[in-house]
Formats: structure tokens, sequence, C-alpha cells
């Protein structure tokens, strides 16, 4: 059989209504793959995460889903600004997002952690100034 | 697993195999075979769409008619929902329609109104559990109940895993009866609900969750108030009056089973595509903080139903007037016991589950394989979802190919093309 399937989305950063397609359309191939619902919600909730902050802060990017019968793994990239602290990113609540982008519901500082919470393994590479990668592994039971 | 029944058919002779209903199937379900629309069972919602599009009036909804309840019965029961009330101009008093279906030949009227004044009182008990899913999901739509089993597996335990109002209804109808009519025998009393939609009528044939369905007939609104309105022309003074208070008829259109809970954290939304958009982000996570989410498939609410006779929106209008100066609520559950106490007989013996009808394989090697050749099967495609193939996407025709439901050979674009590299090369040959 063959080793993985592996899907390619352009996360446009133009457009903030289109944020979140690519989760969805990624939930509806695991979904026709057969995957249990509870990977299926990480999977998508970790996209999801991912995808709004390539729009919010690196005007988008691009993301690879990769899978395998025995787990799921996302790769995000983009050309953003970087990430100055990962650390300090990655506590609750910290966020560096625009109040344009916090009126509309966003920006409460829960993405990183969340990502995070919901995946197995998270690897966050980052350069100030040049983009940075996160990959996440989401494993199936 | 058993087989769905559904309600919604075509009728052969009229349907063209134009692609109207495929292009707004909002579950794919709909495929054109032999310039004929065929539903695959599997996947339909029974949501209606495809009857309300159809130009040609092919696509109909199965009910059963007046004249098909059995002689038998004694003793027959019209369930009016609230949304049959909206149908009529000039009424200003739900007591007409009741006296009407009276006159209509049956022997009782049972608002679902009031059941549904009854299941809004349970749905705040409920809601004061600790321990359950939030948001709480309505379990009212069948329609909606059906696309969460297909397509939102996660969002399953959110449902409310209670009986709709109508179910509740004729139970509660069919035991009243009985005491009132102690000369009557169970069996020699049935139940006969007047339908705004084919999903309620599928509801009755397929029960929810292995509860199976009291209600014994179903009719179509848009039949019944053919019949209503001669009857109700007679107008004398009606002999029986309603017992329904703004709740139960606010529940005819959307919000209004979400309002009736007096908890501002709620959201309700109507039509197919907005209660799918909904779910999806119910499922993703990105969702506010609700406490109740009021899903129905119709635009409207029920009054949207696919065989009403009123523009919803009209109706809804009617209904606010019908309410104006009826009490809140007349139908209440006694106060006794646990705050979030909810007697058995009205919630379901187990919880919705999840049917993956969408996989392509049970093997998940097998899947994946058959995922990998759709993706390349999609790239030979022109991605203009034209419809000529009888899919209503090209990637639903590349899945229906990988399926061995349709040959790549039937888009008629991906053999142009074939044929142009073919003639280009012969003449290359030639020359």
């Amino acid at each position: 059989m063959s080793d993985e399937l592996k899907f390619h989305f352009d996360v446009h950063g133009d457009n903030f209504t289109s944020a979140g397609e690519a989760s969805v359309e990624v939930k509806k191939k695991l979904r026709q793959l057969g995957f249990p619902p509870d990977v299926i919600r990480r999977v998508s909730i970790a996209m999801y995460e991912g995808e709004i902050n390539m729009v919010i802060h690196a005007r988008g990017g691009e993301a690879d889903v990769l899978v395998y019968p025995d787990r799921i793994v996302i790769v995000l990239e983009d050309h953003g600004p970087g990430i100055a602290n990962i650390d300090l990113a990655m506590q609750e609540g910290y966020s560096t997002a625009p109040d344009s982008v916090r009126s509309l519901g966003f920006g409460a500082g829960m993405g990183l952690p969340n990502m995070k919470r919901y995946t197995e393994e998270m690897n966050i590479e980052s350069t100030v100034g040049v983009g940075t990668k996160i990959t996440m592994v989401v494993k199936v039971q | 697993m058993a087989v769905y029944k559904h309600s919604v058919s075509l009728e052969e002779d009229k349907c063209k195999g134009c692609t109207t209903c495929l292009k707004h199937c909002p579950t794919e379900s709909i495929r054109i075979r032999d310039g004929r629309a065929v539903i695959n069972s599997d996947v339909c919602i029974d949501c209606g769409e495809c009857i309300r599009v159809c130009p040609h009036k092919a696509k109909k909804a199965i009910f059963d008619k007046l004249e098909d309840i059995s002689p038998w019965y004694k003793w027959r029961i019209a369930l009016p929902p609230p949304s049959l009330y909206g149908q009529f101009e000039n009424l200003d008093d739900v007591d007409y329609v009741l006296q009407g279906l009276l006159d209509c030949g049956f022997n009782e009227v049972f608002e679902v109104a009031r059941a549904a004044e009854i299941v809004t009182d349970y749905t705040r008990r409920y809601m004061r559990k600790k321990d359950i899913p939030r948001p709480v999901i309505s379990s009212a739509c069948p329609t909606i109940v059906r696309l969460i089993r297909l397509r939102f597996p996660y969002l399953c335990d959110n449902v409310i895993p209670m009986l709709p109002p109508v179910e509740v209804a004729s139970r509660m109808a069919k035991e009243e009866a009985l005491k009132k009519h102690p000369e009557l025998k169970e069996d020699e009393i049935c139940t006969v609900f007047i339908s705004p939609c084919p999903a309620k009528a599928s509801y009755v044939k397929n029960g929810i969750s292995q509860n199976r369905s009291s209600i014994d007939y179903v009719v179509s609104m848009s039949e019944m108030y053919f019949k209503l309105i001669g009857a109700m022309k007679a107008e004398h003074t009606p002999a029986v009056s309603s017992e329904t208070g703004t709740i139960g008829i606010s529940w005819a259109s959307s919000g209004g089973e979400a309002s009736a809970l007096f908890n501002d954290r709620y959201l309700a939304a109507d039509g197919i595509d907005n209660a799918i958009k909904v779910l999806d982000q119910i499922e993703t996570g990105n969702f506010p903080k609700l406490e109740f989410v009021e899903l129905n498939a119709c635009p409207g609410g029920c009054v949207g139903g696919a065989v009403t006779v009123e523009n919803p929106y009209i109706a809804k209008v009617r209904l606010q007037s019908l309410r104006r100066y009826l009490p809140v609520s007349r139908n209440r559950v006694d106060d006794t016991g646990e705050p979030s106490d909810v007697p058995d007989e009205i919630m379901l013996g187990s919880p919705i589950t999840y049917a993956p009808a969408m996989r392509l394989n049970a093997n998940r090697g097998i899947a994946m394989q058959m995922m990998s050749d759709i993706e390349k099967i999609d790239q030979l495609l022109p991605e203009i979802d034209c419809g000529s193939c009888g899919a209503p996407t090209c990637r639903a025709f590349a899945e229906d190919v990988v399926k061995g439901e349709a040959k790549v050979e039937e888009c008629v674009v991906y053999m142009r093309e074939r044929l142009h590299e073919l003639l280009n090369k012969q003449k290359e040959g030639k020359s």
C-alpha cells in the first residue's frame, strides 16, 4: 500500500473571511478516510488555529498535511515576521495580534497553546524577519 | 446497519435529467444516471432542497393520504404543528383551525405546540446538568440530527437526547385519549401528524436512535391545507379551544425554541447551508461559549418546510399576531424532584450515534489508496463542475470513478481534449 497521502493548501493572507477553509477541507478528507472522530477534531482544531495565525501575522502561507495510517502530520510554513520569543508566545493569553483582528474575536492568545494541547508533537522553527515553520503530529491510537 | 427509509422520491417521467437538484443537494447525494436523477439513500438527509428547486416538479415527498387511514381505527387524533397556523390568511384564532380539523373527520385534535412547551420545560431542566457537552444542540429537526450523525461525529453527544415535540405530542395524545375514553383500546387509536416537511415523515418511518415513533400516519401540510380551507369556510363557533401559549407557537419559526429557554447565550440558524457552517465552526472550536444551538434545515424554521403553502416569512408574521394575547406558556411539567431531573420517558433510550456513511472504505489502507487515486483523477478533470457527467462536482466525479460508479470517459471536457490530441497526432503523422 502507498506510504502517505499529501495535501497541499495555499493559505491566502489577503482575505480574512476565507481563513479556516483548509481546515474544513482536511476534515472532509479525514472523514472519508474513516479516521476516528477524536483524531479528526484534533487535526481540524490544530489546523484551524495555525491557519488563522498565518493570516493574522504573516499574510498567509502554505499548509501541508501528510496522512499516514497511524498519524497525521501538519506542516505550516510562512514568510512572516517570525516569533521573537517562542516561550512567551506559547503562554496562554499572550498575543501580538492587532486591534483590528481582536475586534473580530481573534487574538485571544490561545492559538499556539491550543495547537500544542490538541497534538502529540509540536515543533516551532522561527527566525525573526524570515518566517516560521510549525510541524505538528496527531497520532492515531 | 438498518436501511434508512426516505421520504423524498422521483417521478421518473417528469425528470429531464437537468442538473438543478444535483447542484443544490447539500450532501452531494444525487447523481444523474441514464438521464434521470438518482438519490443515494445512504447520504440523503431528507432536507427537501431538491423538491424546492426542481423546475419540472419531478421530486416529491412521500406522505400518507387521509384516505389511507385504516377504517379499523375508531379514534383518529390530528397532530397539527404550530407552523400550520401560519398558513391561513386573516386567521385571528387558532380554534378555527382546530375545529376545521374536526370537521375534516378527526375525532380529536392534539396540538404539537403543547408538547413543544413541555419539551421547553424539560430542556431548561436538562441544561442545568453540570456534566453535559455544550453547546447543547436541539434534536427537534430530523434533518439536522441526521446530518450530525453522518457528518459531525464529534457533535453527536451535544445533541440533546430528548424526544422531539411531535413524538411527545403523539404519546401524550394517546395517553389522554385512553383516559378520557376508557372504552377505547390502545390499538384503536391512531395519531396523524400534519407535516411541513418530508424529514418528519422520514422520522416517523425510522424513529430516532432506536426509539420507534408512536405516530401512525403523516400527511402533508399542503394537502391538509386545501381540505381545511374548505372546512373552515363553515365558520361555525369552534367547539374546541387551543391550549397553547406563546412559547408553543414560537417553535414554528427559527429562534422560537431557543429563546424560550430564557437564556440569552444561544444561537439559532436556519437554512441547511447555514446550519452546516455553524456545525463546522462548533466542531473546529471556532465558536463562542454558548449554551444552546437551535438549527433548522428549512429557511425561517418549520414555517419554511418544503410542503408548506405560505411564504415562510409571511407565515411568521401571522404567528406573531396569533400569539400576541396568549399566556407565555400553558403546558408545564411538575416542579418536583431535582431541578435538573428529566424523566426517562422523554429521553432517548440511547444517544445519537455516528453513522460513517462518508468514508470511502472501512479499511483505512484501502481508503487511503482510493483517495490517492481520486487525487490523480481529479488532476485530469477541468474543475468547472459542469455536471454533464452526472456528478455535482469534478471532485465528486473523481470519487465516483474510483468507486467504480462512473468511467472517466464520461467527462465530456476530458474526452474532447483526448480527441484533439488524437487529431493533432494524426495530422502530424500525415504531414
